[in-house]
């Protein structure tokens, strides 16, 4: 189990800078005639973990990937403190997909790799890999195969991997949708730390216990566009949408 | 009947002494076909990897003549490698007809699209689960098709072990191209035809005996291999 | 990237291990040889492991031979991918040299053929003294026959007897008539397999080991008589060709050490092939 303690002497010294404010201006992104993303107009300048919430099919996942340069929009731009988004801004980001996607290869190996692509020399290498398993509380499982661990290890470790980047900018989507509440717990505490650091968290979640948890603000999405952007505690105690609120108490958004 | 056991019985007594002419010209065919396999293999990695990762106009159509080569009948190619390479061919100037080199070249023609195209493929199906996460993490065109590489390895092995399979079992290209002279250009393969039209059966036998061994001992890798990557969920 | 380049790197290397056996196969050539185009019935007699040996030894030249058939041996020749020429068939020899692509021609041997078939005769041509009787009388109870069919010395032979039997045996292909396109051996497998009449030189014939219970049913019509011939590439059409080492080649085998190995050659008490060079002038 995750030493909390440990958390917080991992990655000392990395202070983040996110390039801040975040300004999506008139983001549309077409899939055929599909409208996914149906024309988003938003700022985003808190430097504390930002949840973006919705129904199935609202988008989340487009967005994300479109504000982390996966996908390029089909009209409009996203500003990083006035900068576009291009191939830098992507690194200096990170993102953790809702299924861990992991190397054929040992722990160690996948997240050395990773910092390989960034263009690190071994030496430099070998400190960050080691501080990012103690991170995941994963030192005992160095050489094991990654792809054996189970579903919350390998997704602490993705977590671990993306944070050893020293990124300024952390996407998640979904990241504990299909994990055990112990897991669940460790990569919470992992995002809360990561804010400490100064890290830009955006998290896109179903889980409204998660999201209490951990939002300072909540994006509301429903078919493409942005319905809600508030704090999170006046967004949980009073949603000012309808679509939210049937959101919160459970209910299906059409 | 008794005549094909009579060679039989000879056949493992070539075999079990070592009989130089078999040693020699079973090394011989070894040196050809692991030195064509392992040329065929850069270039089947970089082709292969390329064409899964890289965008360009033509892709399409690349991919799918590189499947097609796969059937490439050895004889054919053989026969290609022979016209390149003759004294009035447009290489003739290398007199490298008749040689083992040649041999090498032909089973590269040969091996090449087997390794290329399967290793494609297997960079194919990787990229479908890693594309996202790698270009995530910044990761370039060419990053990219190392990184499938070294990911897909065990396939790839399965690959390199197919074109060699291929390699040492094939007779029209090496026959063609190296004239089968007797202690230079003489493999398994091409050894095994002029037993065969000499009358001389316990020969024959033997060498393809050892071939069929070699075969089995390749194939026998081949299912290892495959089983130490699902060990690992390496697969 | 430095990972990745790394990763190449010693990929590179591993790689380069497995290529030393190429080189290595590759280097070994030294120049010292030549490369004889010759027929499958040579070869397949044995006499170039019973002479060359002989001829290495005291020359240091190694003789590569690359058998097929007569008519593929003068064609390659032609193209300059070979030094000298052995083969066996006197007309097409003469026009590879009158047309400039060998230097001169010199007999060397000779052998003769002969017609093989099963202990049952079907054809009833055992003990006859002409050759083209012999297939005269095959083409009229329609025996199964396998040909050559691939242009060699061989098949000359055969279709100069056709002629003179008067029999048009290639409208029968596929029926009777059976068209190997392969070497002698191949076609003697063939013939043996099933049951069939063929003409084959008695060298081949002598050192083949899966005869059944075929025997020799038609010899010594001198119309069966088979002279070998050895020619120089022509070196001004082809740079390439090792002239020196192939007159080397020529000019043993016409001497008095190269016709005694070739006199010497015997399979079973047997002599193959009896030299008749003319001495040089």
């Amino acid at each position: 189990m995750l030493d909390p303690t440990s958390s917080l002497k991992a990655l000392d010294g990395h202070l983040a800078s996110p390039p801040l404010p975040i300004e999506l201006k008139g983001l549309v992104y077409a899939a055929g005639i599909k409208r996914v993303i149906d024309g988003i107009d938003l700022t985003i300048d808190s430097r504390r973990i930002t949840v973006i919430m919705g129904p199935n099919g609202a988008g989340k996942s487009v967005l994300l990937r479109l504000m982390h340069g996966l996908i390029l929009p089909t009209k409009g731009e996203i500003r990083w403190a006035g900068r576009c988004t291009d191939r830098l801004m992507t690194r200096r980001q990170a993102m953790v997909f809702q299924r861990p996607v992991l190397l054929r290869r040992s722990v160690a190996a996948n997240v050395s790799h990773a910092l390989a692509l960034r263009g690190l020399e071994r030496g430099s290498r070998a400190i960050r890999v080691e501080e990012a398993l103690k991170l995941a509380g994963l030192e005992r499982h160095a050489s094991t195969p990654a792809r054996v661990l189970s579903g919350g290890e390998q997704q602490r470790l993705c977590l671990a991997r993306a944070l050893s980047l020293e990124p300024d900018v952390l996407f998640l989507d979904e990241p504990t949708s299909s994990l055990d509440p112990a897991s669940t717990l460790a990569i919470e505490r992992l995002l809360l730390d990561a804010q400490r650091r100064g890290i830009k968290v955006i998290l896109v979640t179903h889980d409204v216990g998660q999201a209490r948890r951990l939002a300072h603000d909540v994006i509301f999405l429903h078919q493409g566009r942005v319905v809600e952007h508030q704090e999170a505690k006046s967004f949980f105690a009073e949603p000012r949408s309808e679509g939210a609120r049937a959101f919160l108490s459970g209910g299906l958004v059409l | 009947m008794t005549d094909f056991i009579d060679a039989f019985r000879r056949a493992v007594g070539l075999i079990v002494t070592l009989d130089p002419s078999l040693v020699e010209i079973l090394i011989l065919s070894i040196k050809v076909s692991l030195s064509a396999v392992a040329i065929a293999s850069m270039l089947g990695f970089a082709i292969g990897g390329a064409l899964a990762v890289y965008r360009f106009p033509g892709r399409g159509a690349l991919s799918a003549i590189l499947s097609a080569l796969m059937g490439l009948p050895p004889v054919v190619a053989g026969l290609m490698v022979y016209l390149l390479f003759s004294n009035v061919g447009p290489f003739g100037v290398l007199q490298l007809l008749y040689t083992p080199t040649a041999m090498i070249i032909a089973q590269v023609v040969l091996v090449t699209p087997i390794i290329g195209a399967l290793t494609r493929q297997a960079c194919q199906d990787l990229l479908e689960e890693y594309d996202e996460q790698l270009r995530s993490l910044g990761a370039s065109s060419s990053a990219i098709v190392v990184t499938l590489l070294w990911d897909g390895r065990y396939r790839l092995i399965t690959a390199v072990l197919a074109g060699f399979g291929r390699a040492i079992a094939e007779v029209g290209a090496v026959m063609i191209v190296g004239g089968n002279i007797d202690h230079v250009t003489r493999t398994m393969t091409t050894a095994i035809t002029l037993e065969t039209s000499k009358g001389n059966i316990a020969l024959a036998l033997a060498l393809g005996i050892v071939l069929l061994a070699l075969a089995f001992a390749v194939n026998a890798a081949l299912i290892g291999v495959q089983r130490l990557a699902s060990r690992f969920a390496y697969a | 990237m430095v990972a990745p380049i790394a990763r190449r790197t010693l990929l590179g290397l591993v790689l380069g291990t497995l290529l030393l056996p190429a080189t290595s196969v590759a280097l070994a050539d030294d120049d010292n040889f030549i490369i004889v185009q010759s027929t499958t019935s040579t070869q397949n007699s044995g006499l170039f492991e019973h002479i060359l040996p002989k001829f290495t030894k005291e020359t240091g030249i190694e003789v590569r031979v690359v058998a097929v058939g007569t008519g593929q041996a003068l064609k390659n020749a032609r193209n300059g991918d070979g030094d000298v020429v052995f083969v066996h068939s006197k007309p097409d020899e003469e026009k590879f040299v009158a047309e400039g692509w060998g230097v001169k021609r010199y007999p060397v041997m000779y052998n003769d053929f002969v017609i093989v078939g099963p202990a049952s005769d079907p054809a009833g041509i055992a003990g006859l003294k002409e050759a083209d009787k012999a297939f005269k009388k095959i083409a009229e109870g329609k025996a199964p026959f396998a040909s050559r069919g691939d242009d060699s010395g061989t098949n000359k032979e055969e279709i100069r007897l056709w002629n003179a039997a008067g029999v048009d045996a290639k409208k029968a292909s596929g029926d009777w008539y059976l068209e190997t396109g392969s070497g002698m051996g191949a076609t003697l497998n063939t013939a043996v397999g099933k049951q069939a009449y063929t003409l084959t030189d008695r060298g081949t014939w002598l050192s083949f080991a899966n005869k059944d219970d075929f025997k020799v049913l038609v010899e010594d019509d001198p119309e069966l008589f088979n002279q070998y011939g050895v020619i120089l590439v022509n070196p001004e059409k082809h740079p390439n060709v090792k002239a020196k080492e192939g007159q080397a080649f020529i000019d043993w085998l016409i001497s008095k050490e190269g016709q005694a190995a070739i006199a010497s050659y015997k399979i079973d008490g047997q002599q193959l092939f009896f030299p008749d060079a003319r001495p040089r002038s």
